[in-house]
């Protein structure tokens, strides 16, 4: 009977989860239910009932899941609220770890803060130097989130020390190297240091396990939630921005100087670190959230991309190449990826492959041609004109993608021919995130001097 | 034989505080309990039961506690309090008084009463 208990055991888990899911049940009433649960079971094996069968009688006298959590609502009213600031269940040791969080969040949001207005003591006011927040700008948002990280996560010396040197490498590199306010390196370096930090934010979140493919996908849904969190946080702030305007314009105060210099910048600083702790403090409001976004946007997305090829062949238009285009053509193609990585992140990876799998191939393939498109006419204006600093890091980002996009259609077909496992496009996708990482810190790093500053 | 909802609703705090008024006991036991002594007439489902419970012990009339029996399965046990003995005299006294009116009726009305048709004469 080992064979039907494991069975069992595994249905009792199965249970487990999905109860766990329903806000308005905690952990400790699951716990409750499930010894109701194996109870029952017991008693039914008894009168002559094999385990499963067994099994699903206890399931469906237990009632639908929706009426038991519907009941537990009732009289558990507070926590559907309460998780929205806290989460429901209570043990001490679990509460003093949301309060140290809390306040971790606080002095990082604060370091980001002082960070953001303390050059303006030194004479770059957040108006008036442009050129100090272009180059500086990542650096001062994403080191107290780094801080946030390597606090809440504990990080060893030596991972703490790796961080950090990154920090300063990037630091040193955008502020020392001659490079002119109007050169395409200094826009360059403003577009790429903030990505390759970001990726040394991941290893503090990784708590310094950053080889492992488990934390690196955890971060990729990490960087989609907060990025949620903060449009949210800005929209937000933008409504009380306009509000502030208008107040005060009615009573005859002009609260523009006050907005500029001080709550949009510290407010944008301050929300980079608080939604980054809302991602962590309120992770089951979120992960019902970015699913369903991405199996809207997947199938929209796909007929975009479908209808740009078409149009491009009818029209025989060939891409324009200017910056403006080709960083829109690479951020096109960045979500498309974030799409794929986020359905991936979702995914049940034993699911049976279905109609949404092959929208996600024709996501695929299209990106893919469209990347293949783009490639041929950077290579094109390349040939006439010669590198420019602009062009050869488009030529890069492009190539990179390039690849991901290909062997993931690639792995995409032979899963939904079933020919392997879903796992390896995960694996895949994990794999390859040190490349990104990889390019970002050649550009801000290797391009001014191969480029001389220009 | 169906017993409507507002019966099951109203009689069932007096039912649990009653049961746990012998003694200590848990929620799949209770069930049993109350299937058993109503002769199978009361199904509860675990959606009444359990949030039924959640609240009596909110109320501060029953205290639960996880306890780990011998070579058996953590538990929640729930055990009546003071108040609740309190609580459950009250409905005692209340239930009393439905129960007793509701005989009285029958008695007086029985002659009337639909389980008792009147014998035609002819």
């Amino acid at each position: 009977m080992t064979g039907s208990d494991t069975e069992l055991e595994a249905q009792i888990a199965e249970w487990r989860t999905y109860m766990l899911r329903r806000k308005a049940i905690s952990g400790a009433d699951v716990d409750e239910l499930e010894d109701h649960l194996r109870e029952r079971v017991g008693d039914l094996t008894e009168s002559g009932l094999r385990p499963d069968e067994a099994f699903l009688i206890a399931v469906k006298r237990m009632g639908r899941m929706d009426e038991l959590s519907r009941e537990f609502a009732r009289e558990h009213s507070d926590r559907l609220w309460k998780q929205l600031v806290l989460d429901p269940d209570r043990d001490a040791a679990a509460d003093a770890e949301r309060r140290r969080g809390l306040v971790v969040m606080l002095v990082c949001a604060a370091l980001g803060v002082a960070a953001i207005k303390i050059p303006a003591l030194f004479g770059y006011g957040f108006d008036e130097s442009g050129e100090f927040y272009a180059r500086n700008l990542g650096l001062l948002v994403l080191a107290p989130l780094a801080v946030y990280f390597a606090w809440r996560r504990r990080l060893n010396a030596a991972a703490t020390g790796t961080v950090a040197a990154l920090f300063v490498v990037g630091a040193v590199a955008v502020n020392a190297y001659p490079m002119d306010g109007d050169s395409q390196s200094i826009v360059l370096s403003a577009i790429h240091l903030p990505l390759a930090l970001w990726f040394v934010v991941g290893v503090a979140y990784a708590g310094g396990e950053w080889r492992s493919g488990q934390k690196r996908m955890d971060f990729i849904r990490f960087t989609g939630e907060w990025f949620i969190y903060f449009v949210l946080i800005g929209l937000g702030g933008g409504v009380l921005t306009a509000f502030t305007v208008g107040v005060f314009g009615a009573i005859g105060v002009d609260a523009e100087v006050f907005i500029s210099e001080w709550l949009m910048p510290c407010g944008a600083a301050a929300a980079v670190v608080v939604a980054a702790w809302l991602v962590e403090a309120k992770q089951s409001v979120i992960e019902n959230m970015a699913p369903v976004l991405t199996r809207v946007f997947t199938p929209l997305f796909a007929v975009t991309l479908v209808a740009v090829l078409v149009a491009i062949g009818v029209t025989t238009n060939a891409i324009d190449v200017e910056r403006d285009m080709l960083i829109m053509f690479d951020l096109l193609l960045a979500v498309v990826l974030g799409l794929v990585l986020y359905s991936i992140s979702a995914r049940d990876a034993a699911a049976k492959p279905g109609v949404f799998d092959w929208m996600q191939l024709a996501l695929v393939v299209s990106a893919l041609l469209i990347d293949i498109l783009v490639l041929i006419a950077i290579l094109g204006r390349i040939t006439e004109w010669g590198f420019t600093p602009n062009k050869s890091a488009a030529l890069g980002e492009n190539l990179v993608l390039f690849v991901n996009l290909a062997w993931t259609a690639w792995l995409y077909i032979a899963i939904i021919r079933r020919r392997k496992r879903f796992a390896l496009l995960e694996n895949w996708q994990t794999g390859y995130m040190p490349v990104y990482a990889a390019w970002a810190g050649v550009v801000v790093l290797a391009f001014p001097p191969l480029f001389s500053f220009t | 034989m169906h017993i409507a909802k507002d019966l099951v609703a109203a009689s069932a705090t007096p039912l649990v505080l009653g049961i746990l008024a012998e003694e200590e006991s848990y929620g799949y036991a209770i069930l049993k309990e109350i299937s058993d002594r109503s002769g199978g007439r009361l199904e509860w489902t675990e959606g009444l039961l359990y949030p039924l419970l959640h609240r009596l012990e909110r109320l501060g009339y029953v205290e639960s506690s996880w306890r780990t029996p011998e070579g058996g399965r953590r538990r929640k046990y729930y055990a009546i309090t003071e108040d609740g003995q309190r609580e459950l005299a009250e409905q005692r006294k209340q239930w009393a008084a439905v129960t007793d009116a509701l005989q009285d009726i029958w008695k007086a009305t029985r002659t009337l009463g639909p389980l008792a048709p009147p014998v035609l004469e002819g």
